[in-house]
């Protein structure tokens, strides 16, 4: 009978299903976590060389950033173990590597070179002079701006420009009929997008996110100014709709060509002078501007890989870190695919190669990285270590509701005086909540 | 009964019926045009509707980056398995509910349903630290108990709409002639039912198939469903309007195709005892 | 008719399914009033091994006093009200249309139903994308042919863009069920009123409205059900911004972003009050229909 057969074929599917399910991987694979960024995918594809030499397999767990973020998180959080490698930022390294969550990365072999990795870098994702991650890339902010547009404006970019030659020149450079934008930059809710944009500017108009005792710093003048700026800017000289851009929108502008300038991530030089780019002859680059106050609006921001502690395969993990993050790796990519796309910003011996020297942007990534200190990143002193963060475990949160309403502003839903009133609330009340205060 | 309608009437409700019908499938449409896009074109303005060189690099690139295959069956196991479950718990109460009724039974049914209101956020934590706790992190078995589990109120509910619309006559008729209770729900209750099972099946199918949350939050490698696939192509850097089309085809064309198969069925069964 | 045997083989029956609801319900539950009384910030170290301080109500009240709580619960409302006041109006009207006889039913109730098919983000990331970019989305290029600036859609007109995608994904649904309430509705009853010469409105308030009633009812029960949890929306297109912070979006906003579980498990202590009000509320109205 039809229902009969039909009910014991959808038993026996059960307990094949079930008995397969609580099966656990064979032991010597890896499980890795990862962000969706151009440089991750292309790691990917040279895993099977990995596994060839080391007999290792790896199981790549790909997540769009604010996902893997909230994955990897509530896994380390509930000690879930379910990845052997997870790739975090300069942002969670240090507060995870201080509960001691992360298996120290002190003892890497000596071909590996742990004192390559530039100092910034290494310092960022250290808690305690402990290397907790290794920089699988590192980036600092830039001008990157259109040599022709400039030109055709009678200017001329300065190597190390002020905001206020940037708004400047972004006036000169706007021609709304055309489509052209004078400058590009960051309005999207998040603290890794538009939050991260404007506390790096912030610093560089003397603002910061705390003073000494943890109190929240949205009512003083150096925060009006910069966010009174940031918004007049755009308003004269921005694309419409800027309040929702992040790195993705404003990467897609500049390379449609509707962008004069775009100050964002040192990583991005790559593409818009690649292939996808119709723009990528007529590319210049400037460190990110200051404004005379000694701190210049570039942030620091490093893709690391690091080992939740914990894991059966601590040995193959970090065999796996060593091979991804090592000179190697470097040296196979750019054989393959030029010295442009390798993973910049992570070692020093990169940039004192002759090759990667003639590389358009190199030498302007390496000095914005140089020029980023977490550790003194505001005019008046700050209790916290990070530029375009605060690394602390609540940052990202408050951040996050902060930038929200910042984004509101900038889509002139709200006035800036609501938001910095709206932001110096929040941010009190979850200090408060977090028991700083 | 057929009414009888001019032709004039019946041209009008076609058009309009055609034209709301396009406009309601276009986001689709557009998604699968799109992925036969290059990236270039995908974003030319004026947007091409037919005139382009239709590529298969999307699906191509797509495929090597990540496993479809292996995505793809563990949504299938994943979402038929708790399917399964479900009904395998869920046909008993419904036919206790719909045929030995009490005072109660609509209060538990209410119950049931409630259940479904705990915000999934909300307990991500607790959870979480469950399925640690037992090892079940990462594995289909623990993704179709939950999932099983969130849409059994559902399936207990459209059981037990369909039994109650099966007259109690015929079943103590089956009983006079000496039917045990095992012989009638299989030869009597259930094939009068199978209409209302089948549906059933579908909707929880469709249901634990598109369920983004859980699947997303319990998985790594193993057990990662068409959910977890997708979330590799939200917003990578650079054009991706094409490659995101293709891998969201290939994320909803199962499901589609199974569901325009099976839609007289599901639609014959989408009524929750609804038709009086 | 029930004999006692059988009531007791019934309660049996019924047993799993209880049983395992039940404790799908009370383990995460007691957890989170557990969790809701303690200070538990697992980013500080907290964890249960090692004990989580008792902190009373503390959370409770800083949810509630927090400047975002009341216009999550307004945005909440507005959105599962606005959902099901386009769905029911759009599925009603669309229902009576595929009534109609006319060429070609099949495929365009095929056409109708595939939303429901679409995983919530495929369909926020394809509108998000494909149609409500404002460079390069459908939208931008249909408001450029006319001659008129583009809407930054997910800015300007967050809120109604999110409901506007999410009564996509539920229409097919609400159209479905209500086709089969109209398709058993008495023919002969509407061409006497016809013939009666009752105008279309009245028809269709005396006739087919009171006829549809129960049908709306259980879209409305189930869609809120669905509806007061929506998430994958609103995390993929606005990230909350724009006021489109609903109360389980704060609540994970809490959890995930800000790591602090006891306050968010507070807010989840909230959202289950608010959704039995909701329930209350809707159980009046069904549950008078489900007798009928």
């Amino acid at each position: 009978m039809f229902l009969k057969s039909t009910l014991c074929a959808a038993t026996a599917l059960t307990l094949i299903t079930a008995g397969g399910a609580f099966a656990d991987g064979h032991s010597a694979t890896i499980t890795i976590a990862t962000v969706n960024n151009g440089d991750m995918i292309r790691m990917q594809g040279y895993t099977d060389g990995f596994t060839a030499e080391t007999g290792i397999a790896v199981e790549w767990v790909t997540l769009e950033e604010n996902v893997l973020r909230q994955r990897v998180t509530t896994d380390i959080t509930t000690k879930g173990g379910a990845f052997d490698i997870m790739t975090i930022g300069m942002y969670e390294t240090p507060i995870w590597g201080s509960n001691g969550w992360l298996v120290p990365l002190n003892d890497l072999s000596a071909e590996y070179d742990a004192a390559d990795l530039l100092p910034a870098m290494a310092g960022g994702l250290s808690h305690e002079g402990t290397l907790y991650a290794a920089p699988f890339y590192g980036e600092s902010s830039m001008v990157m701006y259109r040599t022709d547009l400039m030109e055709a404006a009678g200017l001329e970019m300065p190597d190390a420009p002020s905001w206020s030659f940037i708004a400047k020149a972004a006036r000169e450079m706007t021609d709304r009929d055309n489509d052209i934008n004078g400058v590009c930059l960051r309005g999207k809710a998040g603290w890794g997008e538009g939050g991260a944009f404007i506390t790096a500017m912030s610093n560089s108009f003397g603002a910061r996110w705390f003073d000494g005792d943890w109190n929240a710093q949205f009512d003083t003048r150096e925060w009006s100014d910069t966010l009174n700026f940031f918004v007049n800017m755009m308003n004269d000289s921005g694309p419409a709709g800027y309040a929702t851009n992040g790195f993705n929108e404003n990467l897609s502008l500049f390379n449609q060509g509707k962008c004069g300038m775009w100050i964002d991530a040192t990583v991005a030089a790559s593409f818009v002078t690649g292939d996808d780019s119709t723009v990528a002859d007529s590319v210049g680059f400037a460190l990110a501007p200051d404004n005379g106050m000694g701190v210049r609006s570039n942030w620091l921001w490093a893709w690391a890989l690091a080992i939740p502690a914990g894991t059966q395969q601590e040995a193959e993990a970090k065999q796996f870190i060593e091979w991804a993050t090592g000179k190697g790796y470097i040296e196979q990519v750019a054989a393959n695919e030029g010295w442009a796309n390798v993973p910049p910003g992570a070692r020093t011996s990169l940039y004192e190669n002759a090759n990667y020297q003639a590389v358009p942007f190199a030498r302007m990534t390496l000095d914005s990285i140089l020029s980023a200190d977490p550790t003194n990143s505001t005019v008046d002193p700050s209790p916290y270590i990070g530029i375009q963060f605060a690394a602390i475990p609540e940052f990202a949160g408050i951040a996050t509701e902060v930038s929200q309403e910042f984004s509101a502003a900038y889509a002139g839903q709200q006035s800036i005086e609501d938001a910095l009133e709206k932001a110096q609330a929040i941010t009190n009340d979850a200090m408060e909540a977090a028991g700083y205060r | 009964m057929a009414r009888n309608v001019s032709t004039q009437r019946k041209i009008i409700t076609t058009a309009a019926a055609w034209t709301i019908g396009l406009i309601i499938f276009f986001p689709i449409y557009w998604t699968i045009l799109t992925s036969f896009k290059t990236e270039a074109q995908a974003i030319n303005d004026p947007p091409l509707f037919f005139a382009f060189n239709w590529t298969l690099e999307n699906y191509a690139i797509v495929q090597e980056r990540s496993d479809y295959m292996k995505f793809l069956w563990n949504s299938v196991v994943i979402a038929g398995g708790s399917t399964i479950f479900g009904i395998l718990i869920a046909i008993p109460a419904a036919w206790s509910m719909a045929f030995v009724p009490s005072v109660r039974t609509k209060d538990v049914l209410l119950w049931m349903l409630s259940t479904k209101m705990l915000p999934a956020v909300g307990v991500l934590y607790p959870i979480s630290l469950v399925f640690v706790q037992f090892n079940l992190l990462d594995t289909r078995g623990g993704l179709m108990v939950v999932l099983m589990l969130i849409n059994l109120p559902i399936i207990v509910w459209m059981l037990y709409s369909y039994f109650k619309e099966i007259p109690g006559e015929i079943l103590e008729a089956a009983r006079m002639d000496g039917a045990t209770l095992k012989e009638e729900i299989l030869y009597v209750l259930t094939p009068m039912a199978v209409p209302g099972i089948a549906s059933t099946l579908l909707l929880n199918f469709i249901l634990a198939w598109n369920e983004a949350f859980w699947t997303l939050n319990l998985t790594a490698a193993n057990a990662a469903p068409l959910t977890a696939f997708i979330a590799s192509y939200s917003s990578p850097e650079g054009l991706f309007f094409a490659k995101l089309s293709a891998a969201s085809t290939m994320a909803i064309a199962p499901i589609l195709i199974l569901g325009w198969f099976s839609q007289k069925q599901l639609v014959r069964g989408l009524t929750f005892g609804a038709v009086k | 008719m029930a004999t006692k045997a059988s009531r007791s083989l019934a309660r049996m029956m019924m047993a799993p399914a209880v049983t395992m609801l039940m404790g799908w319900m009370l383990v995460p539950l007691i957890m989170t009033l557990w969790f809701s009384f303690t200070k538990y910030l697992p980013l500080r170290g907290d964890s249960i091994e090692r004990g989580l301080d008792w902190v009373g109500f503390a959370n409770y009240s800083r949810f509630l006093s927090s400047s975002a709580f009341w216009p999550s619960v307004q945005t909440t409302l507005l959105m599962v009200g606005g959902v099901l006041l386009i769905t029911v109006v759009l599925g009603v009207l669309l229902a009576m249309l595929l009534d109609q006889p006319m060429w070609g039913q099949g495929v365009v109730r095929i056409l109708i139903i595939a939303p429901f098919f679409v995983m919530p983000t495929v369909s926020a990331l394809v509108w998000k994308n494909m149609m409500m970019d404002p460079v390069n989305g459908i939208f931008a290029h249909l408001w450029r042919f006319f001659g008129s600036e583009p809407v930054a859609w997910l800015q300007d007109a967050s809120l109604s863009s999110i409901a506007i995608i999410v009564s996509w994904q539920w229409l097919p649904f609400a159209t479905l069920i209500l086709l089969t309430s109209i398709q058993s509705l008495d023919s002969e009853q509407l061409e006497a009123a016809e013939m009666d010469g009752a105008p279309v409105i009245k028809r269709f308030l005396f006739i087919v409205l009171p006829h549809l009633a129960r049908a709306i009812t259980i879209v409305i029960l189930i869609q809120t059900i669905f509806l007061l949890s929506i998430f994958a929306e609103i995390f993929v297109t606005t990230g909350g911004a724009f006021g489109t912070r609903t109360l389980t979006y704060l609540i994970f906003q809490r959890v995930i972003d800000s790591q602090n579980v006891g306050l968010g498990s507070a807010g989840g202590v909230y959202a289950i009050i608010l959704a039995n009000i909701v329930a209350i509320f809707l159980m009046r109205i069904v549950g008078k229909n489900l007798d009928a």
